[in-house]
């Protein structure tokens, strides 16, 4: 350790008997069956990610006590309820200490109480989710059949006014704020031409069953300006890969054989895109959720997005820890959709394994 | 966006389409295979450059316009509240009387101000990720792909929300919360432009006679990674100013009293429904541009610093 000369050499070993460990334990890793595998990583970031927002949210300078309670309540509370219920919110203890308990609670499926909705968060995120659920979807479909469709139209005909229409609105658009998109869409459809309600996902008042069609009604609008948002990168993308394929070999071939354009793109072109944009849309799970945090803040939408907000400003950690947890449990599906649709269908990835990270 | 990359050189047309297929030879019939497609303007090397300086005196002019005119921009005059755009105030004004253009001009100020700020500290955590990821072996390298999987498995806003509330909201929590969310993509570019480096000889060498990892990291590393990092640093800038926006529009940013974008369009709000159109179109329009400018100004310069770019 005091030696001057092999200061370097005892770190140059180490490291190199823990290069050797490292590889071993990647090999074994390896040979761990990959459903399991995925089980794992699922684990570990589902934990990191309860860790990193338990520690990001007990670092908060707001006290959740003061923050939930209410200035006045506060007040007038009695020390024995004041110490309740800062015992009730764990303020005090340390962030290590707290995470445990809550990983306890978390394993018997309790992720604690939301007091800004009065409810239990799995009931909350539940409920906020399912509302949100049609408008993602909705988006998260259209926005990738507008993008395939766009971005095939604009490879098939590079350099064309239609390509450069395509690239230029996808570039106008990806610099667009999504909520001011937002705001723009209310103003001009709900607001001057009265086409779509001005927000929330039911008639305001409205007492009983909502039918599907009226919840439709609502969430139109905000889906389209959600799924405008996600064409850009998906229809950027597949243009770059039509570009690729249509100057692949068979489609040389094809041409040569007297094929036309079109039966080009349908029976050759398409089939090779397909699949890029639906791996990419399935990656781009984390963008649309993104989105619709600030769709739902301007068009007033009860999902899990404002849900978020209203978390966020209201100081109510618990939810804050379970919409996190949520979200991050969408992105991984996402991402395990794209690996899984990439070892289905490209058989080279199959014979090996599908790992991406 | 490649339409305006591509500038220089040859027309990469389909192969085996005569394309332009006129002679230029009279009375010799001339296949052309690979026409040179004549420069337009704004393309080419200096025109890319033009293009980039350009983007760059306007983002220094809105920078300091919006500076000079903050003390403008606060100034109420409830005698002219709520007027839509006139020659005298060319965006209206809102409903405490003050001019939207200096409101706006000073927001996007702000916004330069903040996202400067976080898109250089987001960079500095990219490059030093993706130098320890290179270059410490492959545990190291395993632990920054996990970090980049976790910070990549939450929506940016959600995480940003996350931040901004530890924080305690106002301009720190933002400018933390860009800065902790938007290195991973740029933290991978760089890992695999210093992996690149790594199989170079001049630098294995170096590395066989002994030389410290940081002096490799200072004498070879950043040289050879800095048009990329640059690049990359300017291309963080449009995502870090539209995150602030869309994080103050939130509530959870910046605070009411500062003018920022964000601030003005979530007061704009409340006037959606009362006609007063002008509150959130033109704020937004110019946020659009500033975000255009940056991005114009980062891809003139990749074009201009990568082979593959300059080469199209």
């Amino acid at each position: 350790m005091a030696c001057e000369a092999g200061a370097s050499r005892p770190s140059v070993v180490r490291g190199r008997g823990l290069k050797v460990s490292v590889t071993a334990l990647s090999r074994a890793w390896r040979r761990v069956p990959a459903p399991l595998r995925v089980l794992v990583r699922l684990t570990v970031l589902l934990l990191a990610v309860s860790l990193v927002t338990f520690a990001l949210v007990s670092a908060s300078p707001i006290d959740p006590v003061q923050a939930n309670v209410g200035q006045t309540a506060y007040l007038t509370m009695s020390p024995e309820r004041r110490a309740a219920l800062a015992e009730r919110w764990g303020a005090g203890e340390g962030v290590l200490e707290r995470w445990a308990a809550w990983l306890v609670d978390a394993l018997h499926g309790d992720l604690g109480y939301s007091l800004r909705f009065n409810a239990p968060v799995v009931d909350v995120v539940a409920e906020r989710l399912a509302g949100s659920a049609l408008l993602l979807a909705t988006a998260w479909l259209l926005s990738g059949a507008l993008g395939l469709a766009l971005g095939v139209l604009a490879g098939a005909r590079r350099g064309s006014r239609l390509d450069r229409i395509v690239c230029g609105w996808c570039y106008l658009l990806s610099a667009t704020p999504t909520f001011w998109l937002a705001m723009l869409a209310l103003m001009v459809f709900s607001v001057w031409l009265g086409w779509f309600p001005v927000g929330f996902a039911s008639a305001i008042g409205g007492t009983g069953a909502v039918s599907f069609a009226e919840r439709l009604h609502h969430a139109a609008l905000p889906a389209l300006v959600l799924s405008l948002t996600g064409v850009a990168n998906v229809a950027l993308h597949t243009r770059e890969k039509t570009l690729e394929v249509m100057e692949a070999d068979y489609v040389r071939f094809a041409r040569s054989r007297g094929e036309s354009e079109r039966s080009i793109v349908v029976r050759h072109g398409l089939r090779n895109l397909v699949l890029p944009a639906l791996t990419l849309q399935c990656a781009q799970v984390s963008e649309i959720i993104g989105g619709s945090v600030l769709v739902e803040q301007v068009f007033s939408y009860p999902g899990l997005g404002q849900a978020a907000v209203t978390a966020g400003l209201g100081g109510d950690a618990p939810l804050l820890v379970g919409i996190a947890l949520a979200t991050a449990l969408l992105v991984f599906a996402g991402n395990l959709a794209a690996n899984l649709l990439y070892g289905v269908v490209d058989p080279r990835l199959r014979a090996g394994e599908v790992h991406h990270g | 966006m490649a339409e305006q990359t591509e500038a220089l050189g040859v027309a990469s047309g389909v192969p085996g389409e005569p394309f332009g297929g006129a002679s230029s030879v009279p009375g010799e019939p001339l296949t052309c295979l690979h026409s040179p497609r004549p420069t337009r303007l704004g393309e080419g090397r200096r025109g890319l450059l033009a293009w980039a300086v350009a983007a760059l005196v306007a983002l220094v002019l809105i920078g300091v316009a919006g500076a000079l005119l903050a003390p403008v921009a606060a100034r109420t005059d409830f005698a002219q509240a709520n007027l839509a755009p006139t020659l005298e105030h060319p965006f209206g004004t809102d409903w405490m009387g003050r001019d939207m253009l200096a409101r706006t001009l000073a927001g996007l100020a702000t916004s330069l101000g903040v996202g400067i700020v976080a898109a250089c500290a987001s960079s500095v955590i990219a490059f030093v990720l993706a130098a320890v990821a290179a270059l410490g072996g492959e545990a190291a390298d395993a632990v920054v792909s996990w970090v980049i999987d976790l910070v990549m498995g939450i929506p940016h806003i959600v995480l940003l929300v996350l931040v901004s509330y530890a924080l305690g909201r106002g301009a720190t929590g933002v400018m933390v919360g860009i800065a902790l969310t938007h290195w991973p993509s740029l933290a991978r570019v760089l890992r695999a432009e210093i992996l690149q480096l790594k199989a170079a000889p001049f630098f294995s060498a170096s590395r066989a006679i002994g030389v410290s990892s940081l002096r490799l990291v200072a004498t070879h590393v950043v040289p050879h990674v800095l048009p990329q990092y640059l690049v990359g640093l300017v291309l963080l800038f449009p995502h870090a100013i539209l995150h602030e926006a869309s994080i103050t529009f939130l509530g959870f940013g910046l605070s009411p009293e500062q003018p920022a974008i964000g601030v003005i369009l979530s007061e704009a709000m409340g006037y959606l429904t009362a006609g007063s159109w002008w509150l959130a179109v033109f704020p937004g329009l110019a946020l659009l541009g500033t975000v255009l400018l940056f991005d114009r100004l980062g891809s003139a310069l990749r074009a201009l610093v990568t082979p593959q770019e300059v080469q199209r």
